[in-house]
Order: structure tokens, then C-alpha cells, then sequence
């Protein structure tokens, strides 16, 4: 099990939970998504409740992550962009939140899931979609069909544009799921090489040294992805509320 | 005569702060992402290659499900394919910044304008 470095994503029941033929337990997966809502919201309630007009450490850094989105948002979609802040700052700290702890030893990832990771891209697509049609009817439809295009290619064209459209949920999981299972599988092997050569003697240890000199390296990469995974979420997030706020000008 | 040299310290501090904050204005944003300068260029970097698979992925998925639907077993696989290959090829442009967004409004972005779309 140790050097397995599957292991690490495995689901398991902490309380079983059937309801008419359905699997609702409360696994260790949903025990983690519980605890990233739980810190993301105690970390910013409690860091902003002093108020102070000259923030602390702590207190600044929740006032940048929200200055951090809004500005994204607003430069993405506009002001008129601003009344899905709360979405949008919601999903970049879970995401983060979820990525970081990821990265404490023996946490398990939520986002190396693709059902949950798909499962927030649905809803941004969802919330795309909605709004478009009721913001402008069918004239959301209009996203489709590029201006300046000849009529013969028309067909054509709308076509790409709604395969386009519909892979825009797929991309957005796919990409943080395959990032982060990607990097915690890697950092897996590269550490297990650790234990597996120094078990060889005094070489296999000389000669771990390489992997274990990777692995701190990769860590400090993951941190790095986790936190890029979580802004290019946000980022494509904004914009294609943009294209739900704003269709084809 | 202190209170001519006053506003004019005032003003230029002012003037220096004012310039200090100019020049860390930019690298704000930026203050929780790591790494301010190639940030964007690297989340684009992640982007590409994912954008290409999705579009292949829900081309080659909606292909066989109409297939699936409709009976017309190999050929709505491979029409749908090929679109989801134009489909991933213009997802790839478009966040590579070199065509048009979505509706070909992009003031901003990509002014190559329509005429670059196909």
C-alpha cells in the first residue's frame, strides 16, 4: 500500500448512507469538500471580523484574494460581471482551498475527482446558459453565429461553435482534475523511489538522494499548480460568464 | 514661510506616493497567484493541450450518441469528429488569443477579426 500511488485517491465510507437504492454515504471525499468549506469560511470570517482599518497579515491576505477576483471579474465581464462575485470568489476559494490541502501529507484531494471537478464545471456552464437565455432569450443563440461569416459556411461554422461551446465543460474538469492527479501521482513515485532504493544499502542511498532532491522540487511545483489551477478556473469561469452577460456585440 | 514649504513637502511626497503606487499597481493583482510576471502566460501554457482534448472528447462523445439515437452508425461518429477536431483546433486558437472570442466582439483580444475564423 505504501508505495501504491493510487492509493492516495481511494473513496472510502466513513458512514453508509442508502436511500431508495442509492449510495449517499458520507465518504471521505465529501468529509474533505466538509472541511475546504469549513476553513475557507472560518479563514475568511475570522480574519476580517477584527475589521481593521489597517489590516493585519492575516486580514490582508483575505482582503487580496477578494481584491484579487473582483478585479478579475471585472476586467473579464464588466461591472455588470460583478453580481456573480459571490460565484465566482466562491468556486476560486473552494478550489483553492480544496488544491491546498490537497498538498498536507495523508489529506486526500478532492479535486483529483473528476466527478467534482465536473460537477463545478457543470454549474458554471449551468449558470452560463441560464442566464444567457433569460438575460436574452434567443438571442444568447446569436454566441453561435459569428458576424461576417458568408452564408455558405454558416452551417458549418455554428456547428464548430456549438462543439466548441459544449467542450468548454469538459476542458475546464478535465484540466484541474488531470493537473492535480497528475502531480500527486508523480509525487508519489518519485518518493517511493526514496524508501525503495535506500532499502538497497549504502549506494541505494547515495543514490536516493536524486529522487528525494525531485520530490522537494515537485512539491514546491504542486504548490505552484494548485494555486494556477485554482486563478485559471476563476479566470475562464469570468469569462465565459462574459459571454452569458454580453453575446455577441 | 513654514507654511509655504509645507504644502509644497506635502505635495511632493504625495507626488512620490503616488508614483510608488503606480509602479506596484500592476504587480497587485498578482500578489496571490505565484510568480506575477509569466503567471498569465503559463495558465495559458495549461490551458492549451486540455482545450484540444475537450473539443476531440465532445465531438467523438456527441457523434456517438446521435449515432446511438438515430441509427446512422458510422457517419454521425465521423462528421461529429472531425467538427469536434475543428472544434478543439478552434478552442486552441481562441485561448492561444489569435481568433476572435465567442459572438467576434473582442475589442481586446484577438482583433484578427472573422476573417481569421476558419
Amino acid at each position: 500500500m505504501a508505495t501504491d500511488p493510487i492509493h492516495q485517491f481511494q473513496i472510502s465510507r466513513l458512514i453508509p448512507i442508502e436511500i431508495g437504492g442509492l449510495d449517499f454515504s458520507f465518504t471521505n471525499a465529501s468529509a474533505f469538500m466538509v472541511a475546504t468549506v469549513v476553513a475557507a469560511g472560518a479563514f475568511l470570517y475570522l480574519t476580517t471580523s477584527s475589521r481593521g482599518l489597517v489590516p493585519g497579515r492575516l486580514q490582508s491576505v483575505s482582503e487580496m484574494s477578494y481584491e484579487f477576483i473582483a478585479s478579475m471579474l471585472r476586467d473579464a465581464a464588466g461591472s455588470h460581471g460583478m453580481r456573480f462575485f459571490p460565484f465566482v470568489f466562491s468556486l476560486f476559494m473552494f478550489v483553492l482551498v480544496a488544491n491546498l490541502f490537497g498538498m498536507v501529507p495523508y489529506f486526500f484531494t478532492v479535486t483529483s475527482h473528476i466527478i467534482v471537478t465536473f460537477a463545478l464545471a457543470l454549474l458554471v456552464i449551468g449558470t452560463v446558459i441560464v442566464y444567457g437565455f433569460w438575460k436574452h432569450g434567443f438571442g444568447f443563440l446569436r454566441l453561435f453565429v459569428p458576424q461576417g461569416v458568408p452564408a455558405v459556411l454558416i452551417p458549418l461554422v455554428v456547428a464548430i461553435e456549438v462543439v466548441s461551446f459544449l467542450s468548454r465543460p469538459i476542458s475546464l474538469s478535465v484540466r484541474l482534475f488531470a493537473n492535480m492527479l497528475a502531480g500527486h501521482i508523480t509525487l508519489k513515485v518519485f518518493a517511493g523511489f526514496v524508501t525503495s532504493l535506500s532499502a538497497l544499502g549504502v549506494a541505494g542511498v547515495a543514490g536516493a538522494v536524486l529522487p528525494l532532491a525531485m520530490t522537494v522540487a515537485l512539491t514546491g511545483l504542486e504548490f505552484l499548480v494548485a494555486f494556477l489551477q485554482a486563478y485559471v478556473f476563476a479566470v475562464l469561469t469570468c469569462m465565459y460568464l462574459n459571454d452569458a452577460i454580453h453575446p455577441g456585440h | 514661510m513654514a507654511s509655504q514649504e509645507e504644502p509644497d513637502d506635502l505635495d511632493k511626497r504625495r507626488r512620490d506616493l503616488e508614483a510608488a503606487l503606480a509602479a506596484r499597481r500592476p504587480a497587485e493583482p498578482g500578489g496571490e497567484g505565484p510568480g506575477t510576471g509569466g503567471k498569465g502566460d503559463f495558465a495559458n501554457a495549461l490551458r492549451l493541450s486540455s482545450e484540444f482534448i475537450a473539443g476531440v472528447l465532445v465531438g467523438a462523445g456527441l457523434g456517438w450518441f446521435i449515432d446511438r439515437i438515430a441509427g446512422t452508425s458510422p457517419w454521425g461518429l465521423i462528421i461529429f469528429l472531425l467538427l469536434g477536431f475543428g472544434a478543439g483546433i478552434l478552442n486552441v486558437l481562441r485561448s492561444a488569443g489569435l481568433v476572435a472570442e465567442f459572438g467576434s466582439k473582442a475589442p481586446k483580444k484577438g482583433d484578427t477579426g472573422p476573417q481569421g475564423k476558419n
